[in-house]
């Protein structure tokens, strides 16, 4: 559905993306994670027509954007990062805007429907301008679900909403990602676990992991990782511990504790636990670390982050 | 085509929610107003009745005039806000092409600066009761449709204009910087070179109005001009919303 090759663009000398690879198959919510400045907001922009790529190409319903722009238009939904609206609008009155844009043919019944579909129908009569930040940020997703699109590309849809908002707009996402192509970009990394089935890790222009949200917890670990406390010097246990196969990685955490990666199918910990026993260590604590979503995202993204802070 | 006209109609709405709408509206139909009665008042001051019968001129020749002060904040708005509040990405994004949405934003302004003129016949409709036997009708004709022309070309150049900027009031006074040298200053080397000069008299917006359509003179070349002039500024808009989308 989106296909996107060697997509690169560039501002002057400062490449905001970089040879971006991914695809996206219909009935599909992938999420697009990154930190702020990755090129998340960039690469929605080529997509959605906004902006054209310097290279690459990026097809959408089978359609170039680039060349057939009007066409991905026709079949994409948008939701800008910054929910642009006519503050001087009412509601009614601005999807009823958007609906004749689009040629709807039954553009009320359609405008009232998708309202329904957001939870807004009662504040249908009022003006944008006088509606909370949530409420906002609705009115921009009802824009974008109006014409039923093929395609959804949602840049930070729920920022600035509250909780219960949040939960409200992710069934909205879920609910049209069984039948269409979702595309959103987000760095609430436990929303693109419950919601996305898969994630495209993206860092100063360049995909970093493409991969299942389950896949991802698994494999991007590099093994699994367990820590260990003992009575005695852990720097003196790490000695004994390199010679133990199956360990990969160690790395001291306290005078007393290390931590240890290792390959999940040659499991080394019961080696592990006779090694510090023959070492003439007490074994006070062993247990395996699961890494989160979070934790696979800093450790990709770290070294750079300082750079993206600035 | 059909987009135009739902921009349009959005524009057009707009206005009559807009408060500096009403004001430009107001202060132009009372200023024709004024002239007109002051106009009238000194003509019919004369003990013989009147000197000379008044024409149209009295009520087209202010309102060209205040067409050129009150249409560049007409159009100041039209694009530049949608690029400072962000919704151009939305325009952009969604099924519409760039002409169209710059043919709409000309629509709803030529649209509203028609409704003023309409209300504007109120005046000729008066001179027509007070003078015998009744006003010059194709004269009238005339200088409304150079009215409407010169509004259209004013209103073209103004959105090509505010599509370049993000800001309103740098489009305001470009705009209206262009308007002066167009009315006043490119008329100048007519007078002054020896030979050649017949072009820059053609380019000169206020003698096409005030020689040929204020005269009672519909000219075609008057008319190619201010068509010409309304193509050029909605070319430049489209233009300069191609040139966005690139940077």
């Amino acid at each position: 559905m989106i296909q996107v090759s060697d997509l690169s663009k560039s501002y002057g000398a400062r490449l905001a993306i970089d040879q971006l690879n991914f695809e996206a198959r219909p009935g599909e919510i992938v999420g697009f994670l990154g930190p702020n400045g990755a090129g998340k907001t960039t690469t929605m922009h080529i997509l959605t027509g906004y902006m054209p790529a310097s290279s690459g190409t990026a097809t959408i319903a089978g359609f170039d954007v680039m060349k057939d722009s009007l066409e991905v238009r026709k079949r994409v939904g948008y939701l800008p990062e910054t929910v642009p609206l006519y503050t001087d609008m009412t509601v009614f009155g601005y999807l009823k805007f958007m609906a004749d844009l689009r040629h709807l043919p039954k553009a009320e019944a359609a405008v009232e429907e998708t309202l329904e579909k957001v939870g807004l129908l009662e504040r249908a009569e009022g003006y944008i301008g006088n509606l909370s930040k949530g409420m906002r940020q609705r009115v921009g997703l009802a824009q974008a679900l109006l014409h039923k699109p093929e395609v959804l590309i949602l840049d930070e849809p729920t920022i600035g909403l509250d909780p219960a908002q949040i939960i409200e707009v992710r069934n909205v996402i879920r609910e049209v990602g069984k039948e269409h192509t979702v595309l959103l970009s987000t760095h609430i990394l436990s929303e693109a676990q419950q919601l996305c089935d898969r994630v495209l890790i993206i860092n100063k222009g360049k995909i970093v992991v493409e991969d299942t949200t389950g896949n991802l917890q698994s494999t991007l670990a590099g093994g699994q990782q367990a820590q260990i406390t003992i009575r005695g010097e852990a720097a003196q246990l790490a000695e004994s511990l390199k010679n133990v196969s199956g360990v990969r990685e160690i790395k001291l955490l306290a005078a007393d504790s290390l931590q240890f990666s290792y390959e999940s199918q040659q499991d080394p910990r019961p080696q592990v636990a006779r090694a510090v026993l023959a070492a003439n260590f007490d074994l006070l604590e062993m247990r395996t670390l699961s890494l989160s979503l979070e934790d696979i995202f800093l450790e990709l993204t770290r070294e750079d982050a300082p750079k993206e802070a600035e | 085509m059909r987009n135009i006209w739902t921009i349009a109609k959005r524009e057009f709405d707009l206005y009559f929610i807009s408060p500096v709408a009403y004001t430009i509206g107001f202060l132009f139909l009372f200023i024709v107003g004024l002239i007109f009665i002051i106009n009238i008042g000194s003509l019919s001051l004369n003990q013989f009745g009147f000197s000379s019968a008044p024409d149209i001129r009295i009520v087209t020749g202010p309102m060209a005039f205040l067409l050129l002060l009150t249409t560049p904040a007409i159009t100041m708005r039209l694009v530049a806000d949608e690029i400072r509040m962000g919704t151009m990405e939305l325009l952009l994004t969604g099924p519409v092409r760039d002409f169209e949405l710059i043919a709409g934003k000309w629509l709803g302004a030529f649209l509203f600066v028609l409704t003023l003129l309409a209300f504007s016949l109120v005046f000729p409709i008066l001179m027509n009761r007070l003078v015998t036997p009744g006003i010059d009708q194709l004269h009238m004709l005339a200088a409304y449709l150079g009215v409407i022309l010169l509004a259209a070309a004013f209103l073209g150049l103004g959105v090509g204009i505010s599509a370049i900027f993000s800001n309103q009031i740098a489009a305001f006074f470009s705009t209206l910087v262009l308007f002066i040298v167009l009315w006043w200053l490119i008329g100048a080397p007519a007078n002054i070179l020896p030979s050649g000069g017949e072009i820059f008299r053609y380019l000169d917006m206020s003698s096409q109005f005030y020689d040929n359509f204020n005269s009672g003179i519909i000219s075609l070349s008057g008319v190619v001009y201010y068509l010409s002039l309304t193509a050029l500024g909605l070319f430049i808009g489209t233009i300069s919303i191609e040139v966005r989308r690139w940077r």
